[in-house]
């Protein structure tokens, strides 16, 4: 009952993001697809062209599609920055909307082509003889005849968006994605549930308006249309009537895809919130997204660990100890890109290779040299980054480690994974609360080829100054011990018990208090 | 009066012309059939005359005027044109169809209403019960009232029709046909008409010009046709109402 009445909390928010998105794709893409189709009717070299370039579009993966807009964007901002002095946010809202526009154009596209070629040509042949234009034959006789198949395009065009756009949260913009990306990552059913359960909803909602514009159009009848548009007019609106409340230049609290994670971000909101800074959440971001978010001014702040920029934006390969990587790491975030970093919370959230105990007993393995040695008989699970950083290259090379398996999970399904024997080792985090709650072997890495990862808080270079914002986050700053973060890290995990990561939040907020 | 001088169709990549150096002149208020076969070049012929089809060389004078240099839009709109089954707009009603040339020539609309409705009872549908309904509610022969009527809509001088009654039952055709000869002689009209059927032809003519392989054969009246025939093609085209005629009393003789 908890989690649902929390995932109702977050229903305006969500919803109203999920259809101002959705919706704007979905006009975009007609404005683009209405004439290209009538242009496509008309020319039919042309019209291959453009149907086959659609077709190869929905070939890509969806959430390729989405991701690929962003680096895009980034190189185009960087651009006109440089040639026109403006820059535009290429996280979130626009690397989506593009996206979802170009997903939506192929229904309404191929329906048009059709619906036009349909046409008799004794009746477009009667449009020219009773003395219209090339044009009002398109008006007044080709459009409305081909309206209802145009109609059904526009319908599934529609179906289509609403439900990709379950995938722009790992973009940074907010949608009822965001429901069944956090669920996943924190094992909450009820609100992966709920995420589908409105997106489906709300497609069907759609869909079924739509369907009374259709036949308002195949019928001719007026009055079905009319009910169709007050319909879409009431539902768009009613959804979007919340981000009226929401202040426009909030800052953006980033959030990569794990627990610790979102506990930081809301712990971080709350302290904003006491100072009367208000602020969003982008959550389920990749690492190295977030960082350039961060440079870019797309996110204000977030909490990052000092071996991963280290080795992915630094490209370091040494280890020289704890307190030169984060000397090393502070002075180049502000050199290199302006970001403040505000310091470190006082914990370690390195990675390190986990092993089921009796396992590891069994075995004899202790040590990353020990596992050299079994590790071609040996399945690996890690998260979806870790195997493509550097820092896994090091490890390799350092210990000639090689496995017979390679698999990749969501962070929190790597334990369930080691738990029921799918892998026998995992690219643990050592503040994951789970390590000591099943008792895991973790294996120390005698040649020092992993860099030391302490949580660090990264500030925008347009927040890098600003005194209430730093001294609302600085009382964080050295307040955090492992036990203290592996224990909320916990209280999220567990199977029974879970709280949500704003619960868990308030709960670190009390201890620090004491 | 149209005068169509030396006017050639070719197709690109079609072989020969489908309409070759085609010289006829039609007078006011005269009513001229185009009589000939399949592919023989008649509907070609009179596409372009309002430019649905445009002539490869030639010239086209209407009233005295270029007919190749106007706006060829503007000019389907001083004529009226019945489509060989009808062609009416699925989308609109009977009344939108109808008023559709003189809403695009910006008519006020009590204005197009008023000539919507003269029109509906001068085809004999009754405006009252026709007006609001859609097409695909009327028989053939309605629906090709209506197009008659949507062809006059702008008060043309001048009627194109390509086998306009082609397609309906022999009663219903006939019916119409008369009643069309009628509306041409009280409006003052000029009409080419375009049929294969010998029959109408001599019915409804005031000349016949004859086509055959996109070549004008011979322009007369029926009698002309009847007592001159240019050739033996024309001979047996237009003694086919007679040699039917015969065969019919034959048949009607021998049976018992």
């Amino acid at each position: 009952m908890n989690a649902i009445s929390e995932a109702w909390g977050y229903l305006p928010n969500y919803l109203s993001s999920h259809v101002l998105l959705s919706m704007s794709a979905l006009l975009l893409g007609l404005l683009l697809s209405l004439p290209l189709a009538v242009l496509a009717a008309r020319y039919r070299r042309f019209g291959g062209v453009v149907l086959t370039l659609a077709g190869i579009v929905q070939t890509i993966p969806s959430l390729a599609l989405l991701a690929l807009f962003y680096p895009l964007l980034l190189l185009l901002s960087e651009f006109t920055l440089e040639t026109f002095g403006f820059s535009f946010r290429a996280l979130g809202f626009l690397p989506a909307l593009l996206a979802l526009t170009l997903y939506s154009m192929l229904p309404v596209l191929r329906n048009t082509v059709t619906g036009l070629g349909n046409i008799e040509r004794s009746v477009k042949m009667a449009a020219r003889g009773v003395g219209m234009t090339p044009w009002q034959s398109l008006t007044l006789v080709e459009l409305p005849l081909a309206a209802p198949v145009i109609m059904a395009g526009i319908r599934t065009a529609a179906v289509w968006v609403i439900g990709t756009a379950t995938l722009a949260t790992p973009v940074g913009q907010t949608s009822l994605g965001n429901y069944i990306f956090t669920g996943l990552q924190i094992e909450n059913w009820v609100f992966v549930t709920f995420g589908v359960v409105a997106a489906a909803g709300l497609a069907l909602v759609i869909d079924r308006l739509l369907a009374l514009a259709e036949s308002g159009l195949a019928l001719r009848s007026r009055n079905r249309i009319v009910a169709a548009a007050i319909g879409l007019v009431v539902v768009v609106g009613a959804s979007l009537y919340p981000m009226l409340a929401v202040p426009r230049h909030a800052v953006v609290i980033g959030a990569k895809n794990f627990e610790e994670q979102y506990i930081l971000a809301a712990l971080i909101r709350d302290r904003l919130s006491a100072a009367g800074i208000e602020s969003r959440e982008r959550d389920d971001l990749g690492s190295s997204v977030i960082f350039r978010a961060l440079a870019a001014g797309d996110v204000d702040v977030y909490v990052d660990y000092t071996g991963t920029l280290w080795s992915n934006a630094m490209k370091r390969t040494d280890a020289p100890g704890r307190k030169a990587v984060q000397d090393g790491v502070a002075a180049y975030v502000m050199d290199k890109h302006g970001i403040r970093d505000l310091g470190a919370l006082g914990f370690e959230n390195a990675y390190a290779l986990a092993m089921r105990k009796d396992k590891a007993e069994a075995l004899g393995i202790k040590t990353l040299s020990d596992l050299a040695a079994h590790a071609a008989q040996l399945r690996i699970g890690g998260d979806f980054e870790i195997f493509s950083r550097p820092e896994w290259k090091a490890v390799m090379d350092a210990y000639g480690l090689r496995f017979a398996v390679r698999r990749q999970y969501q962070p929190n399904l790597m334990y369930s994974a080691l738990m029921s024997g799918d892998v026998d080792v995992i690219t643990a985090f050592s503040s994951d609360g789970r390590i000591a709650e099943y008792g895991l072997t973790l294996l120390t890495d005698p040649k020092g080829a992993l860099p030391p990862y302490d949580a660090i808080m990264l500030v925008s270079p347009a927040h890098a100054h600003d005194t209430a914002f730093l001294n609302a986050l600085k009382p964080l700053i050295g307040a955090i011990d492992l036990k203290t973060m592996q224990r909320a890290n916990l209280m999220v995990d567990r199977p029974d018990n879970k709280l949500s990561p704003t619960q868990a939040a308030r709960w670190l907020e009390q201890t620090l208090a004491h | 009066m149209i005068e169509l001088q030396g006017i050639t169709k070719a197709y690109p990549g079609a072989g020969a012309p489908s309409v070759s150096a085609l010289d006829l002149a039609i007078e006011d208020r005269e009513f001229l059939v185009l009589i000939g076969e399949s592919g023989s070049g008649k509907t070609t012929t009179l596409n372009m005359i309002n430019r649905l089809v445009e002539p490869t060389s030639g010239n086209i004078r209407v009233d005295g005027e270029d007919a190749l240099a106007a706006d060829p839009v503007a000019l389907r709109r001083r004529m009226g044109y019945v489509f060989q089954g009808a062609g009416l707009f699925p989308h609109l009603t009977i009344a939108e169809n109808v008023g559709i040339t003189p809403r695009l020539l910006g008519w006020p609309k009590p204005e197009i209403e008023a000539r919507t409705d003269e029109l509906l009872a001068l085809v004999r549908l009754a405006p009252e019960e026709y007006r609001n309904r859609f097409p695909r509610e009327l028989s053939g022969g309605q629906q090709q009232r209506v197009a008659l009527a949507r062809a006059l809509a702008a008060r043309p001088h001048i009627m194109l029709m390509d086998e306009p009654f082609g397609a309906l039952d022999p009663l219903i055709r006939d019916d119409l046909s008369e009643d069309y000869r009628r509306i041409h002689g009280d409006l003052g009209l000029t009409t080419i008409f375009v049929t294969h059927d010998m029959t109408e032809a001599m019915l409804l003519g005031d000349r016949i010009a004859v086509m055959k392989d996109g070549l004008l054969v011979q322009v007369g009246t029926p009698n002309e046709l009847l007592n001159a025939p240019a050739d033996d093609f024309v001979r047996a085209l237009i003694e086919t109402p007679k040699t039917r005629a015969r065969r019919l009393a034959q048949a009607l003789r021998d049976a018992p």
